[in-house]
């Protein structure tokens, strides 16, 4: 019997196929498992469903073609490393593919990652609406603990961190002069692994029981007595956490290996500084949630009773140790939700200040200095969990130490605005915007650090409030600064800039009314995390209510700005913002393979005001080295204007 | 531009100051609590004012002016004194801080001779408050009764998953974990009707897990003590907390030698 070709190349149909085949694995395993085993019955629904998560992802996967080239490969048939049928997009067909081109990867991640942000922005709705009153609405408490679960986990795991993955993705090989990441195939294979997480966490409302519904923290042993839905959790993250981690050790492979010549370490745009800094946190720190998560999972699924504080004698609080590997993995983790963001802003406030980036050296070191304190904090998130008392102490200090190089980073760009060319276009906005909201979620953060206090606030409204002043005020403005200043390089088209800052004020002002006053009831007493509350904190639930849904609709603008404007906006220049660094020096979009010539770097990123300077010039090394003070003013027009790489594409 | 600054100081420092953040004051914890946000408030008012000065003076100043589209600004890379400045002082500043917080939660945690103890055990989704009485019994409550001014110790335990154990007014909460007992010290300072709540999350009756707490004057409290019928043992899962009264600073955890003997399942 001939198997059609449809079905045997990498594609949807043969994608389709190796499901049912994944499935029929799971099914047949698990049957013949409980048989052997002599469990009855033998066919158990929630067992065929655990081993169905974790085979259906992986067989899928293989049959999009992830691991065409890597079979051919093991399999001793020839490969094709020349062939870039799979590399590059012609039509819209070509992002629903594997595709091993960065670009094309960049908007995959960005574009998968907002649909997220959508998801998990219409359940902050239905949160806020179950809270404008006291009383039930219309969730019952289980639903309602399982909605802002979900809420919590697609925009973290969905959201901020592969967002962040997309934009540098598009933008970190071009900005270092590379054609391309290190490992494209497993940089697909990254991308790939996303949706499939997002799908599950998703799809756990389907299951019987609910959603998973312990937090996105999933304490134990809660989590470990919650339904079925609380391992689609479980298992999604392995997958978001693996391409987390593939995704991480491209970029530094990338950063290390693949710079063009003349780009030295202080050479690189704070950008790719950024990445590479939360790269190292991301390969050091992801294991520890994966782990987190198996032991709910083999708790729960195979009764490893980890966590089952009342089995034999012990009774010594295993619980407690779950929180301290979540932590290891969980603090850090909002440095990974953060550092890119920091590394947006630089190039932002540089170029639209017109002025070079403050103590560019301090910045890449302040970096660095976050990545290894961070890495001492953890236990901060624990000062009432009823760990030994003195952990809280020397946490307690470095808590309060890692706010001194955040605020070197803040004062730096405040010193960078000084004295600039301020163009106060939406990308500079949502900048400025971040640095108010950033530093009052460090200032939360740094009264979170005084243990007397945060023995007051935790796990209350205030934490809630702090939680989306620096994710929301902080990662979600840089973000939106990013998606507006590179969005001419990714599409080739100019965004609408009155419907951008219509989205700027709408956005800054109903973030702070929603989330402000969060501070206050929660230092009231007002708990978080509840689907029900005290009369006395009505009025102003109402309020931040109300305050929300004109936050959520705020997001409408963007999402019809971004829409038209890729369909319908103007033609974008190679250069329309007069930026210095590489990504800006080829066509809006870039070529199929970024560069034409191999650009020599010759000097710093932001030399913005210096009379002559020039970031990299599309000459060879050889050429370039003799190249003076005087003879670069010569060359400064083909290098800032971009007319090195052969300027429009189209 | 220091003008305006430190305009907005003046302003903002008593604007911050005045808001009633709090509920009342029911704890000589939560007088030190307040104390300390109070100054942590002191603190970061100048900072915020600092930031936010710097950013809108430049939106005023440094905007782009017809007929500099084309124009860059000095090409400033850097000031080695600046930069030592504003790395040093926030970082004595923190430090500062961390010494005062230090010392609140000493005081706040310090132990009493005389402190009365009350075993706090949680389950889904209820307190139960259990007080010694004579001949090794104990009175169980539903209802948190405390004297005003008697230092109080709370031996924390949970049947089931964590919860946590939190009076808004007394400014103190704990975890209640499994299989550990924890501990958590309060001086009630307030006569006054209080909630208990949990606030770590323990399932769909979450939200709804509180208890009254009623601080008393000692006369009230003995005359309410009495009256109370002490019950037998105490539930199934709990054992008396024998080797936690020991005096120590802090919530010091459970001994392996007092778990071994109860056998319940959650």
């Amino acid at each position: 019997m001939a198997i059609p070709a449809k079905l045997r190349a990498p594609g949807w149909y043969r994608a389709a196929l190796y499901d049912v085949i994944g499935f029929a694995f799971a099914f047949g395993l698990t049957v013949l498992v409980r048989w052997l085993m002599h469990e009855h019955p033998i066919i158990d629904g929630n067992a065929i469903t655990i081993v169905a998560l974790i085979a259906v992802p992986l067989f899928f996967l293989v049959g999009l073609g992830t691991a065409d080239y890597w079979f051919y490969w093991i399999s001793g048939r020839p490969t094709r490393p020349e062939d870039h049928s799979s590399h590059g997009a012609h039509t819209w067909r070509d992002y629903f593919r594997v595709n091993t081109d960065h670009k094309v990867i960049g908007i995959q991640y960005t574009v998968t990652s907002f649909f997220f942000l959508l998801v998990g922005g219409l359940l902050a709705m239905l949160i806020r609406a179950q809270l404008a009153k006291p009383g039930m609405q219309f969730l019952t408490p289980e639903q309602y603990n399982g909605v802002f679960s979900v809420h919590a986990t697609v925009l973290i795991f969905l959201f901020v961190i592969p967002v962040f993955a997309g934009l540098a993705n598009f933008v970190l090989p071009l900005m270092i002069g590379a054609p391309d990441m290190a490992f494209p195939r497993l940089n697909a294979l990254s991308f790939w692994l996303l949706p499939l997480a997002g799908l599950m966490m998703l799809m756990s409302f389907l299951a019987p029981g609910g959603s998973f519904a312990a937090g996105w923290t999933a304490y134990a042993p809660l989590s470990t007595t919650m339904p079925l839905g609380q391992l689609f959790f479980s298992i999604a993250v392995q997958l978001a956490g693996a391409s987390s981690i593939a995704t991480a050790l491209n970029f530094l492979v990338t950063i290390i290996t693949m710079r063009a010549p003349g780009m030295s370490f202080f050479r690189m745009p704070l950008l790719v500084w950024a990445n590479f800094s939360t790269s190292l946190l991301v390969v050091i720190a992801t294991p520890f949630i994966a782990a987190s998560q198996f032991f709910v999972l083999l708790d729960t699924a195979l009764h490893f009773h980890f966590f089952d504080a009342f089995v034999g004698a012990g009774k010594n609080g295993n619980v407690i140790m779950y929180q301290h590997v979540f932590w290891f993995y969980s603090h850090p983790a909002v440095y990974i939700m953060m550092l890119p963001g920091f590394g947006i802003i630089s190039e932002v406030i540089a170029v639209k200040s017109r002025k070079p980036i403050f103590g560019y050296r301090m910045m890449a070191f302040s970096l660095l200095a976050i990545v290894v304190l961070g890495f001492t904090v953890w236990a901060h998130h624990m000062f009432v969990s009823g760990m030994s008392p003195w952990i809280r102490i020397p946490m307690m200090i470095t808590t309060a130490i890692i706010a001194v190089p955040t605020g070197i980073k803040i004062f730096s760009w405040l010193a960078t605005l000084w004295r600039g060319v301020l163009h106060l276009d939406t990308p500079m906005l949502f900048a400025l915007g971040f640095l108010t909201m950033f530093t009052l979620g460090g200032i939360s953060g740094v009264m979170l650090a005084m243990i007397p206090f945060d023995i007051h606030v935790s796990q209350t409204y205030f934490i809630v409030a702090h939680i989306h002043y620096v994710l929301f005020g902080g990662s979600l403005f840089t973000i939106f600064a990013g998606v507006y200043y590179w969005f001419p390089k990714m599409t080739g088209r100019m965004f609408d800039e009155r419907l951008g800052k219509w989205h700027f004020w709408m956005t800054f002002i109903f973030f702070n009314l929603t989330f402000g006053p969060m501070h206050l009831i929660g230092i009231q007493g007002m708990p978080r995390r509840v689907a029900e509350y005290a009369d006395k904190f009505a009025a102003w639930n109402l309020f931040i209510s109300l305050s929300s849904f004109v936050l959520g609709a705020s997001t409408l603008i963007f999402l019809y700005n971004i829409a038209a404007s890729w369909r319908w906006g103007p033609r974008a220049a190679a250069n329309p913002w007069r930026a210095m660094t590489l990504e800006w020096q080829v066509s809006s979009p870039p070529p199929i393979f970024n560069f034409d010539a191999v650009p020599t770097v010759v000097g710093g990123p932001y030399e913005y005001g210096v009379p002559g300077a020039v970031h990299g010039i599309f000459k060879p090394p050889a050429e370039a080295r003799p190249v003076t003070a005087g003879a670069a003013g010569a060359t400064a027009g083909g290098g800032r204007t971009g007319g090195g790489s052969g300027g429009e594409h189209h | 531009m220091g003008l305006i600054g430190a305009i907005g100081i003046i302003i903002g420092i008593p604007l911050a100051l005045s808001i009633p953040w709090f509920p009342a004051t029911g704890s000589s914890q939560a007088d030190r609590i307040h104390t300390l946000y109070n100054v942590l408030l002191i603190v970061s008012v100048p900072i915020f004012v600092l930031v936010e000065t710097v950013v809108l003076y430049s939106v005023w100043k440094f905007r782009m002016k017809p007929g500099q589209e084309e124009m860059d600004g000095p090409p400033i890379h850097g000031n080695t004194r600046l930069e030592v400045i504003w790395t040093a002082i926030p970082a004595i500043l923190l430090v500062s801080l961390c010494g005062y917080a230090y010392s609140v939660l000493r005081s706040n945690e310090q132990t009493h001779p005389g402190a009365m103890v009350v075993t706090v055990t949680e389950r889904q989704f209820a307190f139960q408050f259990s007080y010694p009485a004579a001949g090794g019994k104990e009175i169980l409550s539903p209802t948190l009764y405390l004297p005003k001014g008697q230092p109080v110790v709370f031996h924390l335990r949970s049947l089931d998953v964590i919860h946590s154990f939190f009076v808004p007014e007394f400014s103190v909460k704990l975890d209640a974990v499994p299989g550990i007992t924890t501990t958590l010290r309060v001086t009630p300072t307030r006569l006054g009707n209080y909630p208990a709540e949990c606030t770590e999350l323990c399932g769909a009756g979450h939200s709804l897990m509180r208890a009254p707490v009623h601080v008393v004057t000692p006369t009230a409290f003995r005359t309410w003590l009495v009256h109370q019928k002490p019950g037998g043992p105490p539930p199934i899962g709990v054992s008396p907390p024998a080797a936690l009264n020991s005096g120590q600073p802090g919530y010091a955890s459970g001994s392996s030698g007092s778990g071994g003997s109860s056998g319940g399942s959650g």
